[in-house]
C-alpha cells in the first residue's frame, strides 16, 4: 500500500461512528465499550442503539441489523449526530441498511469475509457492492476480519463458533486505533466480565488487541485522529447513565428522601423493563419491585400500595398506559399519589416497540373516561431522567394524585455521561401520615384539602381510630362520603383540576433572546437536537430562542408570555402535533406544527433547514 | 397482635353507612357472619382492611368499620396485592363475586392465588349479575334464560372451587349464606390460614336469581342435599346418616347402608392432604354438595417470601446507601 505517511494525530472536536451488524453480531455491546472508553478519556459523548424487536432474527437479513451510534467530542455534544463519520458494517445486510445515512465521503470498514454469495443474496444484492464500484464515492477500507481474528485467536483453545464471535472486539480494536483510544478499560471491563472463564477473557483481548495493532501496522487508514477531552464538563466524578438506569435511580432516590418504601408495580414491555430491572436490584434500599400478571394488576398493585402508604410507581410503555386508564382515573378519584411512568414507543397499537416516539402525550393528558387530570412530567436528556423522576415523585406526594413521567425509547436507551449527585443536596420530600382524626369528635375528614396543595389527608391502614373506606365512587368534599350530588360532583372535578394547576413548577427553560422572530418550543428528548440546530443558526447570524418544556401539566408559569413576545411559535416534536395542538387551544397561539413520525429522533440538519424556512429571509 | 387488645364486639365493626343491598339479600347473612366472626379473632380494627372490585358484593367494604378500598371490576386482589405488600402486617379480606372475580376478574383471581398472597378472598356466588340488573355469570347453568339471553345461556359454567384448586390455593372452602354458625367457623379457619384462603360463599339473589341454591341449601332438603366435610371424619350425610362417599376406581360415588355405623369403605375427609386429588374429586359432586373446608396445606406466603427478600438485601448491603447506589456496577471517572 502506497499512502502518504500518516498524519499522526489530526485534530478533530466532533465525531460521529456507527457499529452495524446481525443482532448476533454484538454491536451493542462494541457501541457500549466504545462510548464508555471515550467518556473515560473525557468526551462528552450522546449514544443512539438501534436494534430490532426481534431478539434474533435470521442471520444476515436486512430485519436482523443491529445498529449503535456514538457522537464523542470535546465540545458539548447534545445528539448522537446525524450523519455518521464512519460505519463499521459486519456484513451485506448493515451495509444495505446504513449507506443511505452517510454522506458522501465517509469511511467504510467492512468485513469483506462475510461478503458472500449467500450474504449478499440474504440482503438482496445481485452484485458484490465491494467490487461494482458503487462505493466509490466513499473512503471504503475492506478487510477479512473473520480471518484475521482467526489467525490471532489460533493457539486460543476454544470452538471456532467461539473464536468468531470475538471479532467485534477486532473491529473495536480497529475503532481505538483510528481514534486514540487507550485499550485498558475495555480489557479490564472483560476481565470481569468473563471472570470466570479465562479463556474468554484470552480470547478477546487477543481479538481487541490484534485489531488495534493492525490498524496500526498495516496502515489502511491514511491517518487517525485525536479527539481531545471536553472542557464544558463542569469538575467532579462521573460515569456513564442511560435513561432507564437514570430513572430507577431517581425513583429509589425520591422514595429514600421521602422515608417511605418504594413499591414498583410492572410488566415487561419494551422499552420501560429495564425500568423493573435495576429497581429490582435496589431491594436494600426497601424497594419492593413486583411482575404483575398484566398491565393493569401492575398499577393496580401499585394503587394498593399508595393506599397503604408506599411510594406507588407504575412503569411500562403507550399500549400499556393504555390498559392501566381505568385504574389511573381511580387514582384520581381517591386522590392517591401515583407516579406512572410512559417509556414512549413508536404506535398506534403494537407500532414499532423499540423505535422512538412521544406520541403518548394527549394520552397522558386526557387519557381516561371522565374529566381526570394528572400532572405531566418529560425529562430532556438520559440523565434528567433521574432529576425529573424525583420531581414526578414530590409532585405527586405533595399534591396526593397521579404524575406521568413520559420519557422514551431514545432517552431510555441513549446515554451520556452524568456528574454523581451528591444525596445530602437533594431535598427531602415531606411526607405526613395522619396519626388523628381532623374533623369533629376525633373523626377523620378524608378529603379535607389542604388550602395550598389540596393534597387530601394520607391516612394509612393500621393507623387507631382512623379507620375509613374510599373507592371510586364521587366524594363529598371533606367527609369523603360517597355523593351523587350534583353542585358537589361539580365542584369535586374543579377541585381535581385545580389541584394539579396550584403544583409549584419551576419556569420553562428560555435559550436566546428574550422576545423576536423566531420560538421553537420543544418538550422530552428532542432538547439536544433542537439545542444544537439553534446553535449552529447562531453561527450563521440568525437567531431563534428555544422555550423547553420540562413541564407539560401544568405549564410553567411564564410560558404563555414568551408565546406572545415571538412573530411566529414552531413546535417540532416525534408526533403529529400534539403539544402544538394543546398550545393552539389553551394560548389561542398561531403555532405551526413540525412534526415527524419516522421512529428516530430528529436530525439537527432538518431542524435547521426547517428554522432557516420559517425564519424567511 | 393480640396482646392488650380491648375485647371488641360486632357493634365496633359496623359503620356508619346505611347498607343498601335489596331486602332478603344474602348479602346481609354474610356481612352479619363477617362482623360477628371480627370479634373473635382478636385483631384490632385498624389491622383489618377489606379490599373489593365492583358489583353488589363489593360494597361490602362500606359497611365494615375497619379500613376499606372499593375499587375497580375485576381487579381488587392485585390492589389487595400491593396493599399486603407495603404493609404485611395488616388483615386483609377480599370481597368479590362470581362476576367480578371469576368474569372481568378471572386473570387476578387466578394470580394472587397461585402467589399466595396472606388474604382472604370471599367469592359470593350467586350464578347472576346483580347491580347490571340480572344478566347470566360464569357460574350461570347451562340455558339460563335471562334479559342478554332470552333463549337461553350457552356457555358452561365454571366450578370455583376447581379454579382454585387448579390455581394451587392452600386454602380452599366452601359455606353458604343461610347457616351463619357454618360461615363463622369457616371465616375464622380461613383467617388463621397463612398464604391464600378461598372462600366460596353460596348466595341467594332475591331479585334476579331467588333460589339460586334451594335444591341444596333449603332447609327442608339440606340434610339429604348436603354433605358437610369434617377432618377426620367419614364423608356421611342424610337425614338417617345412612348414606355417604366412597372411593371407586379414580371416582367417588355415593353409597347408602343399614344401620348407625358406616361402613370402611365410607371415605374419611382428610383437608391437609398434600394432594389436591381428594379435593377435586369432592368438587365434582353438586347432589350431596359438599361444604366445608376441601383442602388446606402449608406454604410460605408471597408478602412473606417478599419482607424476607428485602431484609435479606438490607442486611447484606451492609448500610450501603444512595450514594453507593449511584456507582454501583458503572466505571467513574473525574473531570478536573
Amino acid at each position: 500500500m502506497t499512502t502518504a505517511a500518516p498524519d499522526a494525530h489530526t485534530s478533530r472536536d466532533r465525531v460521529t461512528i456507527r457499529f452495524a451488524g446481525d443482532s448476533g453480531d454484538g454491536m451493542q455491546l462494541t457501541g457500549t465499550q466504545f462510548t464508555t472508553t471515550s467518556a473515560i478519556i473525557g468526551n462528552d459523548v450522546s449514544t443512539f442503539p438501534d436494534f430490532p424487536a426481534e431478539i434474533r432474527a435470521p442471520a444476515g437479513t436486512l430485519p436482523g441489523v443491529s445498529g449503535f451510534q456514538i457522537q464523542f467530542g470535546s465540545v458539548n455534544i447534545r445528539t448522537p449526530g446525524d450523519a455518521p463519520d464512519v460505519l463499521v458494517a459486519m456484513n451485506p445486510a448493515a451495509l444495505k441498511v446504513n449507506l443511505g445515512d452517510l454522506p458522501e465521503g465517509a469511511t467504510i470498514l467492512v468485513n469483506e469475509d462475510a461478503f458472500t454469495g449467500p450474504n449478499l443474496k440474504k440482503a438482496g444484492y445481485a452484485e458484490n457492492p465491494l467490487e461494482d464500484g458503487s462505493l466509490k464515492a466513499y473512503r471504503l477500507v475492506k478487510q477479512p476480519i473473520t480471518t484475521l481474528t482467526r489467525e490471532a485467536l489460533k493457539e486460543v483453545e476454544i470452538d471456532s463458533g467461539s473464536k468468531d464471535r470475538c471479532k467485534n472486539l477486532f473491529a473495536l480494536g480497529v475503532m481505538y486505533w483510528l481514534y486514540d483510544r487507550p485499550l485498558e478499560p475495555t480489557l479490564k471491563w472483560l476481565e470481569q466480565k468473563f471472570a470466570k472463564k479465562p479463556v474468554l477473557v484470552d480470547a478477546n483481548h487477543r481479538a481487541l488487541k490484534a485489531g488495534f495493532h493492525f490498524a496500526d501496522t498495516t496502515e489502511v487508514f491514511t491517518s487517525h485522529y485525536q479527539v481531545p477531552a471536553a472542557t464544558h464538563l463542569p469538575a467532579g466524578e462521573y460515569r456513564q447513565v442511560m435513561g432507564n438506569e437514570a430513572l430507577a435511580l431517581g425513583l429509589t432516590t425520591a422514595a429514600v428522601k421521602a422515608g417511605i418504601p418504594l413499591f414498583y408495580g410492572s410488566y415487561p414491555i419494551t422499552p420501560a423493563s429495564d425500568v423493573l430491572h435495576h429497581l429490582s436490584q435496589h431491594k436494600h434500599l426497601d424497594v419492593r419491585t413486583f411482575q404483575a400478571e398484566d398491565e393493569i394488576a401492575a398499577v393496580c398493585a401499585a394503587i394498593g400500595a399508595a393506599f397503604g402508604g408506599a411510594l406507588a410507581i407504575t412503569g411500562t410503555s403507550g399500549p400499556g398506559v393504555a390498559l392501566k386508564a381505568e385504574a389511573i382515573g381511580l387514582a384520581v378519584m381517591t386522590e392517591l399519589p401515583l407516579v406512572i411512568v410512559n417509556v414512549q414507543r413508536a404506535g398506534p397499537s403494537t407500532g414499532m416497540p423499540t423505535k422512538t416516539e412521544q406520541a403518548d402525550l394527549l394520552q397522558a393528558m386526557f387519557g381516561r373516561n371522565g374529566e381526570s387530570p394528572c400532572g405531566i412530567v418529560a425529562p430532556a436528556t438520559p440523565g434528567e431522567c433521574f432529576t425529573m423522576a424525583i420531581e414526578a415523585c414530590r409532585l405527586a406526594l405533595t399534591h396526593m394524585c397521579p404524575v406521568f413521567i413520559l420519557t422514551d425509547g431514545y432517552l431510555a436507551n441513549g446515554a451520556e455521561p452524568w456528574k454523581l449527585p451528591n444525596p445530602d443536596d437533594i431535598p427531602e420530600i415531606k411526607v405526613e401520615f395522619m396519626t388523628e382524626g381532623n374533623g369533629p369528635d376525633g373523626v377523620l375528614n378524608g378529603y379535607q384539602h389542604d388550602p395550598e396543595t389540596l393534597a387530601r389527608p394520607w391516612a394509612i391502614p393500621g393507623t387507631p381510630g382512623l379507620e375509613h373506606r374510599i373507592g371510586g365512587l364521587e366524594k363529598w368534599d371533606v367527609t369523603g362520603h360517597i355523593s351523587y350530588d350534583p353542585q358537589n360532583h361539580h365542584h369535586m372535578c374543579e377541585l381535581r383540576a385545580e389541584k394539579i394547576q396550584r403544583m409549584v413548577v419551576p419556569d420553562a427553560e428560555l435559550i436566546g433572546p428574550d422576545s423576536g422572530e423566531l420560538l421553537v418550543v420543544s418538550w422530552g428528548g428532542t432538547y439536544g437536537a433542537v439545542l444544537t440546530a439553534a446553535e449552529e443558526l447562531k453561527a450563521q447570524g440568525k437567531e431563534v430562542t428555544i422555550c423547553h418544556l420540562r413541564y407539560l401539566n401544568p405549564f410553567p408559569k411564564n410560558f404563555a408570555g414568551a408565546l406572545k413576545r415571538f412573530k411566529k411559535v414552531i413546535v417540532p416534536e416525534l408526533n403529529m402535533g400534539q403539544l402544538c395542538m394543546l398550545i393552539r387551544a389553551e394560548f389561542m397561539v398561531d403555532a405551526i406544527s413540525y412534526p415527524k413520525v419516522h421512529g428516530r429522533p430528529f436530525q439537527v440538519a432538518e431542524l435547521v433547514s426547517k428554522f432557516t424556512e420559517v425564519l424567511g429571509d | 397482635m393480640t396482646s392488650a387488645v380491648v375485647q371488641l364486639k360486632k357493634k365496633d365493626f359496623e359503620s356508619d353507612q346505611d347498607v343498601r343491598w335489596c331486602p332478603g339479600c344474602g348479602d346481609y347473612a354474610i356481612l352479619n357472619a363477617i362482623q360477628r366472626t371480627m370479634p373473635d379473632l382478636g385483631v384490632p380494627k385498624e389491622k383489618i382492611a377489606f379490599v373489593s372490585g365492583i358489583g353488589c358484593s363489593s360494597r361490602f367494604p362500606y359497611y365494615m368499620n375497619t379500613y376499606g378500598f372499593h375499587t375497580i371490576h375485576g381487579r381488587a386482589p392485585a390492589f389487595a396485592t400491593g396493599l399486603k405488600c407495603t404493609n404485611p402486617d395488616l388483615m386483609v379480606w377480599l370481597v368479590t363475586g362470581d362476576g367480578d372475580g371469576l368474569s372481568i376478574g378471572g386473570n387476578h383471581l387466578l394470580h394472587v392465588i397461585r402467589r399466595n398472597l396472606d388474604v382472604n378472598i370471599l367469592l359470593f356466588n350467586n350464578k347472576i349479575y346483580g347491580l347490571t340488573k340480572g344478566q347470566y355469570s360464569p357460574t350461570s347453568e347451562v340455558g339460563k334464560v335471562t334479559k342478554s339471553t332470552p333463549l337461553g345461556s350457552l356457555d358452561t359454567p365454571l366450578n370455583p372451587l376447581r379454579f382454585a384448586l387448579a390455581s394451587g390455593a392452600t386454602f380452599v372452602a366452601r359455606t353458604y349464606d343461610t347457616d351463619i354458625k357454618h360461615m363463622q367457623a369457616i371465616f375464622k379457619a380461613a383467617s388463621a390460614h397463612k398464604g391464600v384462603s378461598f372462600i366460596e360463599i353460596l348466595q341467594n339473589c332475591p331479585i334476579f336469581n331467588d333460589g339460586a341454591w334451594t335444591e341444596n341449601v333449603a332447609k327442608k332438603v339440606r340434610k339429604d342435599r348436603v354433605l358437610f366435610l369434617e377432618d377426620g371424619q367419614p364423608m356421611v350425610y342424610g337425614s338417617g346418616k345412612n348414606q355417604g362417599l366412597k372411593l371407586n376406581g379414580l371416582a367417588l360415588e355415593t353409597t347408602s347402608w343399614e344401620g348407625d355405623e358406616a361402613p370402611a369403605d365410607v371415605f374419611v375427609h382428610d383437608s391437609t392432604s398434600e394432594s389436591g386429588v381428594l379435593a377435586n374429586l369432592l368438587t365434582e359432586f353438586t347432589d350431596p354438595l359438599p361444604v366445608g373446608i376441601f383442602r388446606q396445606v402449608e406454604a410460605q406466603p408471597y408478602d412473606e417470601a417478599l419482607m424476607n427478600q428485602v431484609a435479606q438485601a438490607k442486611e447484606q448491603s451492609k448500610g450501603s446507601g444512595l450514594a453507593e447506589l449511584y456507582r454501583s456496577g458503572a466505571n467513574t471517572w473525574t473531570v478536573e
